[in-house]
This record gives C-alpha cells, structure tokens and sequence, in this order.
C-alpha cells in the first residue's frame, strides 16, 4: 500500500486507490454505499426481532419457542379445524343421509358433490382421469354403462371395498378365464368375431356363425346369451361400443386369451362415512347414475 | 524411475478395472469399469512409449497456459451440451410422447434431467471455474501453476469424473441426492481431483510474487474450500458391494435431507456464487480496463457472504419434517444475505464507473452488465422467495426452477460466456474475436431467450401455486394435481423456444471460438513482474 503523502489517484473519479495492482487491476479506496450499509443493519436487526417472536436458537434440549408461540404445524392443523368445525353438522347429516333420497335437499346435495368432487380428484382423479373419463383399463364414469351396477349402493360398496384387491375381504371379486390353453386358435379367432358381431362392427359372417357355439360354451356363463353382462359378476357388456381394454379384433384376441384382472383399492380403511357418500354422490351425478 | 512407479501403477488400475468390470454386478458399474480400463490402459501405453526415450525440456518459466486453452475448449464444448439436453427435457415435458418407447430407459426425462443440471453446472460451469481460476491465480499472483502437471491432472480427472457421472445418470446409477447424484467411486475419484486442484491453487499463492492477494482468489479459495467439504459430508455413504455402483447413505430421514439441502444450497452459494464471483472480480475490471469500485465493499460483502451462506440451507426445507427452528434460522440467514449478495453486484456494475460508454460498442461488457443483472435479480427473488409465507405458494412449483434459470443462464451463463469471449483471443494470440457482431447476436438471442425461461415460469409456477392451494368455500380443493399439468402447457412451449434461443446462442459463440483459434497461435505468456 502507498503512504498517505504519496495517493495514487483515480482520473475519472476522483478516487484515490489502495495503492495496489494486481495484472494491472487496481482498487479504489471508496467506503462502503450508505443505503447498502444500512439496508445490512436493517436486515440484522429484523432478522433478531423475527427469531426473538419465532421459533429459532437451538439450546440443550429443544429450542426457543418464540415469544409469538408460533408453531407450522399448529398453522395447519388450525386451517382444518377451521374447516371441520364448519362443516362438521353437514358432515354428519351426509354420513346419516340415504343417498336415494338426497335429491330431496337441494344444500345436502350441492355440499355433498362439492365435497365429493374434492374428494375425486384427490383420490380418483390419478386412474379415472380428472374428468372422470377413464383411460384404457380404467371405466369411464360419465356414462351409463357400468361393470358393478350405477346404482347408489352398488357405487358407495365398489367404493368402499373396491375391486380385486387383497386389503378388503368384502372386495368385489370375479375372474376372467384365460383361454390360450383352453381354446384353439381357429376357436379364438371365431369368437373375436362373433363377439364384434354382436357389438355391431365389422365381422366375418363365417367365423362369427362358428364361434357363436364357443362363445356360448364358455362365455355366456358370466356375459350372458346376448353378451349383456352381469352386475353381479362384474362382466362387462359386449353388445355396445363401449370398450374397456379395446373392441379391435388384436385386443379382443389378448383379452381372450390373456384375460383381464382390473384392481382398484377399497377406500373404506382411508376415508371417512361422509367422505365416501360424497364421492358416490358425486360419480352419480357425472351422467350415468341409475 | 519415477516412470516404472507409473507404469506399476497405471497396470495395477487397468488391472483393476478388468476384474471389476467382469465381476460387476450393474450395467452402470461395468460400464464405469470399462471406461476406468480404457484410459488407464492407454495412459499406460502412453507412458511405456516415453520411457527410456530422452527427456524432452518441459518449459517451466512463463504462465502455465496449456490447460486454460484446454478449459476453454471444454467449457464451450459442455456448454452446448448441457444446454442442448436442456431443450430436449424442457420440450419432454411440454410433449411427453417426446420420451420416446425405443429409448426407455436411457432417454426417459428422469435419467436426463440430473444428466442437464450436472452438464450446465459442473461440467460447464465446473470447467470454467477450473480454467478461469488457473488463468486468473497466475496473473495476479505473478506465478506459473504450482505442481507442474498436476494441473493437467485437475483437467483431465474432472472431466473424467464427468464423463463418469453422466453416463452414470443414462445407466441408471444415482444416489437419488439432487446435484450430488454420482455413486460413491464417483465421489471417491471427485475427492482425489479436488483435492489436487486445491494444492495447485494453495500452492501457486504460496510461491506468489504480488505481495497481497488479489479479491478474486479470496472467493475462488473459498469455493474450492468449501465445496470440498461439502461434498465430503453430503456423499457419506457405505457402498453395498464394491463390484456394484448402489451404496446406502448414512444419514436417514430429516438428517438427510438437511445434510442433502445444507449441501444443495451451498452448492448454489459456493460454486454458483462465489466461484463466479471471483471470476467476475478479475474479468469485468480488465475488460473495462477500471479499477475494482471499492476495496472496503469487497472484504466486508466477502466475509459476509460466506459465513452467512452456509446458514440458508433450510430454506428449502420449510414446511417439511425439519423443525420449525431450524426453519426459521434459514430464512433469517438468507433474508441477511441479501445485501451482501448484492455487495458484489454494486462492486462489479460501479466498475464500470468511466467506462459506461463501453456498453455502445463492446459486446462483451454489456454481457458482464446483463451477467450482474441477473445476478442482482436472483439473489434478491431468493431471499424473498426463502420467507416462509412466500415459499408455502413457491415450493415445488416452476417458479423455484425459473429463479434458479433467471440465476444460471442469466449470471453463470453470462459471466462465462463473456470470459469466454476475453480468454479465446488472448490465448490463442488473436487481437479479438473472429466476429463481434457474432457476439452481439449472442448476446440478444440469450437475453431473449432467459427472459422468455424466466417470465414463463414465474407465470406458470405462481398459476400452478395458486391453483394447488385453491379451495371453494366449504374447504375443498378446487383442482387436480393432473388439471395444473394440463393449465402449464403453453408456458412449457414458451420455457422450450427460450431454451432454444439460450442454445442457438451458444452454438454461434461454439463457431466464434472455432474461427478465432483455427489459425491462431499458441501464446507463450510471460510471468508479470508485480506492480510495487
């Protein structure tokens, strides 16, 4: 650094430097901006005040609590209570309600498909689709076609106790047959055909007539003589154009001779008496309810 | 004799490496060990050819300079890379059919993605920390490197460590910890090349001939410094076999995710920050050819930043398992932050003091303005977006990844791009850059395409925070996690075009580089004799 009688000052500025270069890099001498230094103090300070009123130092056991006895958790749990002690009346007349006769409340009902739509998309919304109209493997549930009844009460069991899992032993149980070791291939074709003739599509007349003794032999049994299905053994119907897995001759094909296993987990054990009348109300009312 | 000793070595490894690539257990791991044998292999070789062969004269005197160029070349080559991975995974989620079935799983957005962040931060960034701080530890410490080769040793193990970690990520080896993903060989081989760049860097100050050091390597020391201990903690993990890449961490649950975001965040203040930091130091003053602002301002807003930095972590852990204390002193440290993070703002644009004319005619000194810019800007939205009530809208949405762009593409990128652009011609003995009006182009196609990043992701990360917490009167959530996905998408295609401009940028300063070395020379620099 140079002495004091001896600056190296700055042309354009003014400045005098610290005395010093680096690769020709030199350093001005000038003090630290007044709003910068001060806009740091005022940080400083703020940042004592907030851990003073907030939960902060760590000390031997535990921390300060802060004296606002602020808490995150405390902050959330407050919001929920918030929203149960508001809603808990319409709560309990919905977990009581016959949801038959909910159209008769007009309020029961608007709280119930507001609640059940929230419930939806939350719980839902992951396989049915925010929509609710389904992918492949997974119903849609905006029209009247259903596999286990539209019903009230077949929607609120389904609900309930889903479908082909192991968690719930009152879960809605049925199995298809896979027929690739069953059947032969001439036997599989002509029952492709045959079932997209009585879906109304394209079909060779031939086969078709051939497999109508298959299909009668081993599939009317659960989709019934007119390939209607059954609510009760969750067949679906293969009269309409309404397809779960696909009506195109190849997945007709791997359906027969793979079969299906669709799942869905039972929602009894996760949410609550009025929580599943909602939701039930709410998948009734998307279109297809009976 | 010190060549047998390399020859038993470089054997032992290629030996090594042939046994635990047959033994592997994992494509990742065996594919690693392949790479391992290859290149010890040939190093073997190399050095059997040279040996008993006359020793030919190494230049000692002058600035060691060979591995700047070389890190200059990587610098840009990595660049264009990370930003192209960049496109094609921000283009991924805007069209998800874009993952495409014949490419599962290598080419499946969750194996590029750390692939992109650790090509543009330390294979990119990485590189032009090691080659700006060899460049600049010289010049104002009067010294060639410290340790002969071994700085060539930095260069080459780094990269290898890239090229390790990144095929890695494609195989499907990752310790699942963001920014520190590469499994424990990985590590183990990082920690042997940072600590070798850390005795060049340590060694070269040591025998300096300027009798202060200069500001710039207070904060490259620093970030040296501190990124070796920090991943040193965060990477403790107990290898489940040692012919397999998977190792189980050693912390659990809240511990390790405060030791992961202790890191994380550090990882942004000490390589991000203070690493460019130094760099912006040395680079903006020689191009504005202006003494640095203010002396006071540098060590007061240096000492700062780092002791309060390594605080911050918590910041991105508010609302979770972590208790509310620690929370809380996150946020207060990274609210405090703020003015020195901004100290070397002021520092870097009050250079510019005298030379603000410059902005009219040179290209490069209006990227470093942009460059502190969005410096500025960052390190102010971080602090706001670190306060608990405005992170319960933030957290998880884009706005946290378009702070962390407006931060990378605008400072880091810039910043780099414009040392670039000053070391490609002095090295290579050129007056300037091939083409300016080249760098002027560059220059606006990345400052509209960080606009269009940062201003689509602050629109679709404060809709999808907005939309997440939006409820109707009764308490009920309004929407699906599925309809905010389905609510981003045009901002997505926006975030993608950005992306594209950002990296079409790049590709032209990739060509610029190209000209301006084919046909230059290589520049013997001499040692500068200190001022006083």
């Amino acid at each position: 650094m140079s002495s004091k009688d001896n600056k190296d000052i700055d042309d354009v500025t003014g400045i005098d430097t610290t005395g010093h270069a680096w690769d020709g890099i030199k350093e001005l001498n000038n003090p630290l901006p007044r709003w910068w230094l001060w806009c740091f103090y005022l940080t400083i300070f703020w940042g004592i005040c907030y851990s003073i009123a907030y939960p902060a130092w760590p000390l031997v056991k535990g921390a300060t609590a802060g004296v606002l006895g602020y808490s995150t958790r405390a902050e959330v749990a407050a919001e929920i209570t918030r929203f149960e002690e508001a809603n808990a009346e319409i709560s309990a007349q919905l977990a009581a309600a016959d949801l038959s006769t909910l159209s008769e409340n007009e309020e029961l009902q608007r709280f119930a498909t507001s609640a059940g739509g929230a419930v939806f998309r939350n719980n839902c919304s992951q396989c049915h689709g925010s929509g609710a109209a389904g992918a492949v493997g997974y119903p849609n549930l905006l029209d009247d076609d259903w596999l286990w009844g539209g019903d009230f009460e077949n929607i609120t069991y389904t609900i309930r106790h889903g479908i082909r899992n192991e968690e719930d032993w009152d879960a809605r149980y049925s199995e298809m047959t896979a027929y690739d070791e069953i059947l032969s291939d001439e036997e599989i074709d002509a029952t492709v055909q045959y079932v997209r003739q009585i879906s109304g599509q394209d079909h060779d007349a031939t086969l078709a007539g051939a497999g109508e003794a298959t299909f009668m032999d081993n599939c009317a049994a659960c989709h019934g003589d007119d390939g209607k299905g059954s609510y009760d053994l969750g067949a679906p119907n293969l009269t309409d154009a309404i397809w779960l897995y696909g009506g195109d001759a190849a997945t007709l094909e791997e359906t027969i001779r793979y079969a299906r296993f669709g799942v869905m987990p039972p929602w009894g054990s996760r949410l609550s008496e009025a929580e599943i009348k909602a939701v039930s109300a709410y998948v009734h009312q998307l279109g297809g309810g009976e | 004799m010190g060549n047998y000793l390399k020859l038993i070595a470089l054997g032992l490894i290629t030996l090594f490496a042939a046994v635990a690539a047959n033994w592997g257990r994992d494509l990742a791991y065996v594919v690693h060990a392949i790479i391992i044998m290859l290149v010890s292999g040939f190093m073997f070789l190399r050095v059997l050819r040279a040996t008993d062969e006359p020793v030919q004269a190494v230049a000692t005197d002058g600035y060691m300079d060979g591995v700047v160029r070389a890190g200059v070349i990587a610098t840009g080559f990595w660049g264009v890379v990370g930003f192209l991975v960049g496109v094609v995974i921000a283009f991924q989620l805007a069209f998800p059919q874009l993952n495409f079935e014949v490419l599962q799983p290598y080419g499946n957005f969750g194996r590029l993605r750390p692939l992109h962040t650790s090509a543009v931060i330390f294979a990119f960034g990485g590189n032009a920390l090691i080659m700006s701080s060899f460049y600049i530890v010289q010049r104002t410490c009067g010294a060639r490197l410290w340790g002969g080769n071994l700085a060539w040793f930095v260069f080459w193990g780094y990269n290898l460590f890239i090229v390790l970690a990144a095929t890695g990520y494609l195989l499907g080896a990752t310790q699942s910890k963001e920014y520190a993903e590469p499994e424990w060989y990985v590590d183990i081989w990082l920690t042997i090349v940072w600590v070798s760049f850390l005795l060049v860097y340590l060694g070269t100050i040591f025998k300096r001939t300027e009798k202060h050091i200069y500001v710039a390597n207070w904060f490259l020391l620093s970030f040296i410094i501190t990124v070796a201990m920090l991943h040193l903690v965060n990477n403790i993990s107990i290898p489940v076999s040692i012919w397999g890449s998977k190792s189980v961490q050693i912390f659990s649950g809240v511990q390790d995710a405060m030791t992961q975001w202790w890191y994380g965040h550090n990882a942004v203040g000490f390589f991000l920050t203070a690493g460019f930091l130094g760099m912006m130091y040395y680079f903006v003053p020689k191009q504005a050819g202006r003494p640095v602002f203010s002396y006071k301002l540098s060590i007061i807003h240096f000492w700062a930043l780092i002791f309060l930095y390594i605080w911050a972590g918590p910041h991105h852990l508010h609302y979770t398992a972590l208790p509310d204390w620690a929370s809380t002193l996150g946020m207060v440290f990274s609210i405090i932050l703020w003015m020195p993070s901004w100290g070397g703002m002021i520092n870097g644009l009050m250079t510019l003091q005298g030379a603000w004319d410059k902005l009219r005619t040179d290209p490069i000194i209006r990227m470093m303005v942009i460059s502190l810019a969005f410096y500025g800007m960052s390190t102010f939205e971080g602090p706001m977006m670190s306060i608990r009530a405005v992170n319960s809208l933030s957290h998880y949405t884009d706005w946290t990844i378009g702070h962390v762009h407006s931060g990378a593409l605008g400072w880091n990128g810039m910043i780099t791009f414009s040392a670039l652009y000053f070391l490609t011609p002095k090295l290579w003995g050129r007056a300037q850059m091939y083409s300016m009006s080249a760098i002027n182009w560059h220059f606006w196609l990345a400052t509209i395409g960080i606009i269009l990043y940062a201003a689509s992701m602050w629109v679709t990360g404060i809709m999808e925070g907005l939309m997440w917490r939006e409820v109707d009167a009764n308490g009920f959530l309004v929407n699906s996690f599925a309809d905010t996905v389905s609510a981003k998408f045009p901002m997505y295609v926006v975030r993608g075009l950005g992306g594209v401009l950002y990296l079409a940028g790049a590709l032209i300063m990739a060509w610029n580089m190209f000209m301006t070395i084919r046909g230059g020379q290589k520049v013997a620099a001499r040692v500068g004799v200190p001022a006083e």
